[in-house]
C-alpha cells in the first residue's frame, strides 16, 4: 500500500474564455501529496484555484495536464470513467448545504442513496443504517423526514457529512464547509469532523480561505496562490516560521482576538494590491506584484519548490541561495 | 419551530396544510377552484344537471324554437328548437376531454424528451432533440389541425391529436432549460459521484425540481387548450353535430346575431368562464409552488 | 452627556409576515458619543442589519416600528405612528452607510462617476448650483481619499470592470462624499479576502479618525470588531447582550453567549476549538417571553424563563444583560 493515499501530479487545469488562445489557468502545476490519515489544510484566496484541486480531485473536471493517484490508482479523469470502488472510497461536502441537498428529497431519501448505490445494506435494513449514520453527527432520527428547507444551516452541513460518511470513505474532501455558518455553529461541524476523523482514521483534504481554523484542524497546511502551492509545512512549523512573504501577509492580516495571538503576526508585511485575474498571470514569480521584498530575479523567473527542514517547503527566490 | 415526528405521514399532511394555506391566502385562486370544480361536476353529472337531457342529440322542436331567455329555457332555445342551458352543460364534456386529454398525451413525453435533452445538453443527442423540437414549434396548431382534418375524419379525436403534435415542445423546451440549471446543482453532482445511476438522476433528483413550474404550466395550458379546441370547433373541425360543442355553438349562432343574440353569447361567455378559472387556478397554483419563502 | 451623538432607546421593531409578525428587535439601546467607534456583533439573524436600517430609516415596507425612540444629534426621528402601521423614521442628514454587497449597492448600468456625482450633487447641491467640473472635482478628491489610484480612469468604468475591494472602496467614497457625522458599515468586508479586508478596514479607520467621524460597525467578527472599535455591542436575537469598552470584553466576557461566542472563534494559538453553542436562534414569531438566550443557555436560572433582564454594570463601562450579574 502506498505512503501516500493522493498524491497530485504536476496537476494543470486551464479553462477556456471567450477570447482564443486565453485561459484561466486555476491550477497551474500543483504537485501535492496527501498521507494517510492526515488532515492537509489547503488555504487560499478566492481565485487560488482551491476549489479547482478539490473538484478535479473528485472527477468533476478532467484535468487538462497532469496525473491524480489515488491509492496508486490513476484516477486523472472524470467521474462517469471512474471505477464503482473509487467512487465509494471518494467523498466531498460542499461549502454550501443549502444547495448541496435536494430541496424535494427528506433526509432519509438524501442518506439512503449512497447506501443503496453502493449495495451496503439489506431493504430492511437501510433506515436503521440510516438512523446510525444521523447519530454518527448526533443528529436524532426525528430528522429522517424531514426536508432540507426545515432545518437550520448548521444541521444541513451535519446531514451533508452523514451523506459523505455513508459509503465509509478513504479520503473526504472538504470544500469551506464552514465559511457559511457562524462561528458557534462552525464550532459544532468542526469538532464532529475532528472527532470523525481520528474514530475511523479518514485523511482528509480541508480546502478552506481560513487560516485560524486550520491552526487547530490541520496536521500539514498549504498555501495556494493564483493556481500555484507557496508553501507546504507541518501546522506548528507553518505558524510559528511562517517563510513565504505572501504566507506572512496573509497572517498579519487575520484579526485576531487576544494579545497572545497577536505575538504570532508577523508585523513586517502589511497586506497591499489586488490579487491578479488568473486569465494573466504575472511572469517570473506571480506573488512579485505584492511582494515588498521582491528581487530582480523574482520579476523573470519563476521559483522552484525549496525543501527548508523536514516537510517545510517554500517556492521563494528568498531562499534559493545556497 | 414545530414539534418534530418521525411519521412520514404526518410530515406529509403537514406540508399539505402549509400549502392550502399558501393557496387560500389568494381569494382569486381560490374563484378558480370552485369554478373548475363546478365545471367538472356539470360535465360528470351533466344528464342529472340539464333540465333537457335529450336535446344534447339530434332534436328537433320547431314549435319553441328560437325562443328567448325564459322561464322554460333559461338561456333561450336555438334554431332547433333546443334548449341552450342543456346543451352548453353537455358541452362541457367535450371541453374537458379536450383539455385533459390532450395534456395527458403532452406532458409525459414532453417532460421525459425535455429530461433527456437537458441531462445530455452540450452533446449531440441534446442538440439533435432540441431542433427537433424548434421544428415541432414552427407548425401552427390551427393550420396542423387544418391539415390533419382534411387528410383524416374531422372528429375530437382527431383535433385532439392535431393540437398535442403541436403542443408538446411547449414542456420539452421548459424542462430543458430547467434541467440545464439543476443539473449543475451541487445536490445533483453529489448524486453523480457518488455513483448513481443517469435514470436515478434524472427522475429522483432533477425531475422533482421541475415539478412545481410543470404543474403551472399545466393548470395554465388547460384554459389555452380548451380555447384553442373551442376554434376548432368554430371552424368546425372539433366534436361533431348533433354532440354540442361550445365553437360549434357560437358558430352557429353568429348568423342569427344581434336579434337572437343569446343562441351565440351564452357558449361564448360559457367558454370565456371555463378557460377563465383554468387561469385563475393556474395562477394560484404557481404561487403556492413558488419558491419564495413567505 | 453633552457629546452624545445617537441615541437608541427601548427599540421595538417587527415584520408582518404572514402568520404573525416576526419581534425581531426587542427593546434595543444604542448610545455614540461623536468620534466614538463601536462595532455591533451578532450572528446571523440577530437584527444587526435591522438596527442600522431603523437608524437610516431604510426599512422594508412590511417593518413595522412599535415602540422606542432614536434620536440624532438631538433631534428625534421617529414620528408618532399608530398601533397597525408603526412610527416611521425620518431620515437623518449626515448618516451614510456602507453596504455589505458591493455588487448590490452600485448600478450596473451607471458608471462610477455617474453614480458619484449623483451623490454628491443631491447631497451637496441643495443649497447651491455646482457646475459640472466643480463635481467633477469632488468625485476625484473622495476617490484619492479612498486610496484608489488613477480615479480619472475610475470614474468612467462600470462597477464590473472593477474587483471587489475597489468596488467596496467606491462605495466608500460615496459614502464619504456626503460627509457626514457618522458612518454607518454593514458588514463591510463580508465578502472580500482577507488581504483585502485587512486594506479596507485601515481605509475605512484612517478616513473616520481624519474626518472625525463617529463610526458604526456590523459585523459578525469578532477580530474585526476588535481591531476597528473602542466599545462593542453583543448582539443576540433582537436584543443587546453585553456593551463593553473593547478590551474588557475580550479581557473578561460576561455573558454566556458573548462567552460561547469568544470559544467557537478559532485561535492562532492552537488551542482547539470549543464547543460551539448548541440549538439555534428563537422563532421570531414566538420568541421567549423571557430572556432570549434561555434555551440555549447552560447557565440559565428560574428567572430566566419568565423575566427580561437589563442592562447590568459590572464596572468599568461594562454592563450586562444576564441575570447571573444582578
Amino acid at each position: 500500500m502506498p505512503e501516500n493515499i493522493l498524491l497530485i501530479n504536476k496537476l494543470k487545469k486551464y479553462f477556456p474564455t471567450t477570447e482564443r488562445d486565453r485561459y484561466v489557468k486555476a491550477v497551474d502545476n500543483v504537485d501535492l501529496a496527501l498521507k494517510r490519515g492526515e488532515i492537509l489544510g489547503v488555504v487560499g484566496e478566492s481565485g487560488s484555484g482551491k476549489s479547482t484541486i478539490a473538484y478535479t480531485v473528485m472527477g468533476m473536471y478532467s484535468p487538462t495536464s497532469g496525473q491524480i493517484l489515488f491509492e496508486g490508482q490513476d484516477i486523472s479523469c472524470e467521474t462517469s470513467r471512474r471505477p464503482m470502488p473509487v467512487k465509494k472510497d471518494l467523498q466531498i461536502v460542499f461549502q454550501d448545504p443549502g444547495t448541496s441537498l435536494n430541496p424535494q428529497r427528506n433526509i432519509l431519501q438524501i442518506l439512503e442513496l449512497p447506501l443503496k448505490v453502493h449495495r451496503l445494506a439489506d431493504p430492511d435494513n437501510t433506515i436503521r443504517k440510516v438512523i446510525e449514520l444521523l447519530e454518527m453527527v448526533e443528529l436524532s432520527e426525528e430528522y429522517l423526514y424531514k426536508y432540507p428547507r426545515a432545518l437550520g444551516g448548521g444541521e444541513r452541513q451535519l446531514v451533508a457529512i452523514a451523506r459523505a460518511m455513508a459509503t465509509g470513505p478513504k479520503l473526504m474532501i472538504l470544500d469551506e464547509p464552514t465559511s457559511a455558518l457562524d462561528v458557534s455553529v462552525q464550532a459544532k461541524i468542526v469538532n464532529t469532523l475532528i472527532r470523525l476523523q481520528s474514530e475511523l482514521g479518514m485523511s482528509c483534504l480541508f480546502i478552506t480561505h481560513d487560516l485560524s481554523l486550520m491552526r487547530n484542524l490541520a496536521h500539514r497546511v498549504a498555501i495556494m496562490y493564483l493556481g500555484k502551492i507557496m508553501e507546504v509545512a507541518p501546522t506548528q512549523d507553518f505558524f510559528e516560521r511562517p517563510l513565504h512573504p505572501y504566507t506572512q501577509m496573509l497572517l498579519s492580516s487575520i484579526p485576531v482576538i487576544s494579545k497572545e495571538e497577536e505575538t504570532l503576526k508577523p508585523d513586517r508585511i502589511t497586506a497591499h494590491g489586488e490579487i491578479p485575474s488568473p486569465v494573466d498571470i504575472p511572469p517570473g514569480c506571480r506573488f512579485h506584484t505584492r511582494c515588498t521584498l521582491a528581487k530582480d530575479i523574482c520579476f523573470t523567473q519563476e521559483p522552484d519548490a525549496i525543501q527548508i527542514g523536514p516537510n517545510h517547503s517554500v517556492s521563494c527566490h528568498l531562499f534559493s541561495e545556497d | 419551530m414545530e414539534a418534530s415526528t418521525v411519521s412520514l405521514k404526518e410530515a406529509r399532511r403537514e406540508g399539505m396544510r402549509r400549502s392550502w394555506y399558501r393557496f387560500s391566502r389568494s381569494n382569486v385562486a381560490i374563484v378558480g377552484l370552485v369554478g373548475v370544480l363546478l365545471t367538472i361536476v356539470l360535465a360528470i353529472f351533466a344528464p342529472l344537471i340539464a333540465p333537457y337531457p335529450q336535446h344534447a342529440s339530434a332534436f328537433v322542436d320547431y314549435e319553441n324554437a328560437m325562443v328567448p331567455p325564459s322561464r322554460a329555457y333559461l338561456l333561450g332555445s336555438d334554431p332547433s328548437g333546443r334548449d341552450i342551458l342543456s346543451r352548453i352543460i353537455f358541452a362541457t364534456r367535450g371541453a374537458l376531454k379536450m383539455g385533459i386529454g390532450v395534456l395527458a398525451a403532452v406532458v409525459p413525453l414532453g417532460v421525459v424528451v425535455g429530461l433527456i435533452a437537458g441531462y445530455h445538453s452540450g452533446s449531440a443527442i441534446g442538440v439533435i432533440i432540441m431542433r427537433i423540437t424548434d421544428i415541432f414549434l414552427a407548425v401552427p396548431p390551427l393550420l396542423l389541425a387544418l391539415a390533419v382534418s382534411a387528410v383524416l375524419k374531422p372528429n375530437l379525436f382527431n383535433a385532439m391529436m392535431a393540437v398535442s403534435i403541436s403542443w408538446w415542445p411547449w414542456y420539452t423546451r421548459l424542462v430543458y432549460s430547467m434541467v440545464c440549471s439543476i443539473k449543475n446543482e451541487f445536490y445533483t453532482q453529489a448524486a453523480e459521484l457518488t455513483g448513481a445511476s443517469k435514470s436515478h438522476i434524472m427522475f429522483r433528483e432533477i425531475l422533482p425540481n421541475c415539478l412545481p413550474p410543470i404543474l403551472t404550466k399545466m393548470t395554465l395550458d388547460i384554459g389555452f387548450v380548451i380555447l384553442l379546441g373551442a376554434s376548432l370547433s368554430f371552424v368546425g373541425l372539433g366534436e361533431q353535430p348533433p354532440t354540442p360543442a361550445l365553437g360549434t355553438m357560437v358558430a352557429d349562432g353568429a348568423k342569427y346575431m344581434p336579434q337572437q343574440w343569446w343562441v351565440a353569447v351564452f357558449p361564448g361567455l360559457a367558454i370565456m368562464f371555463i378557460v377563465l378559472c383554468f387561469n385563475l387556478l393556474g395562477d394560484g397554483v404557481r404561487d403556492t409552488l413558488s419558491t419564495e419563502e413567505v | 452627556m453633552a457629546n452624545t451623538i445617537l441615541n437608541v432607546d427601548g427599540l421595538h421593531v417587527g415584520y408582518r409576515v404572514y402568520g404573525g409578525t416576526l419581534k425581531v428587535l426587542d427593546g434595543i439601546r444604542l448610545v455614540m458619543d461623536a468620534g466614538e467607534k463601536i462595532a455591533v456583533v451578532g450572528e446571523t439573524g440577530c437584527g444587526k442589519t435591522t438596527t442600522m436600517k431603523s437608524i437610516m430609516g431604510i426599512l422594508p415596507r412590511q417593518a413595522v416600528i412599535r415602540k422606542g425612540q432614536i434620536n440624532f444629534k438631538g433631534r428625534n426621528l421617529l414620528t408618532p405612528g399608530t398601533e397597525a402601521r408603526g412610527m416611521r423614521t425620518i431620515r437623518p442628514k449626515g448618516v451614510s452607510m456602507v453596504f455589505q454587497d458591493p455588487i448590490a449597492a452600485l448600478n450596473p448600468v451607471f458608471t462610477v462617476g455617474q453614480q458619484l456625482s449623483d451623490v454628491i450633487k443631491y447631497s451637496r447641491g441643495q443649497t447651491k448650483q455646482l457646475s459640472k467640473q466643480s463635481v467633477r472635482d469632488a468625485a476625484i478628491e473622495v476617490l484619492k481619499l479612498s486610496a484608489l489610484p488613477d480615479p480619472e480612469r475610475i470614474l468612467t468604468n462600470y462597477p464590473f470592470q472593477l474587483s471587489g475591494g475597489m468596488r467596496q472602496r467606491v462605495c466608500i467614497a460615496m459614502a464619504l462624499s456626503t460627509a457626514g457625522d457618522l458612518l454607518i458599515a454593514d458588514e463591510p468586508t463580508t465578502n472580500l479576502d482577507v488581504t483585502i479586508q485587512d486594506q479596507v478596514l485601515r481605509l475605512i479607520r484612517n478616513l473616520v479618525e481624519e474626518q472625525g467621524m463617529s463610526l458604526a460597525l456590523v459585523t459578525h467578527s469578532l477580530g474585526v470588531a476588535r481591531q476597528m472599535t473602542d466599545r462593542i455591542y453583543i448582539m443576540y436575537a433582537g436584543t443587546m447582550v453585553e456593551v463593553a469598552p473593547t478590551e474588557g470584553l475580550f479581557d473578561k466576557p460576561f455573558h454566556p453567549y458573548t462567552k460561547g461566542l469568544l470559544g467557537s472563534v478559532p485561535k492562532l494559538t492552537g488551542e482547539g476549538i470549543g464547543l460551539g453553542i448548541p440549538g439555534r436562534i428563537p422563532d421570531y414569531l414566538k420568541p421567549p417571553a423571557g430572556c432570549r438566550f434561555y434555551p440555549r443557555c447552560e447557565e440559565a436560572l428560574p428567572e430566566c424563563k419568565d423575566n427580561k433582564p437589563e442592562l447590568y454594570d459590572v464596572g468599568g463601562g461594562h454592563r450586562v444583560a444576564c441575570f447571573l450579574y444582578r
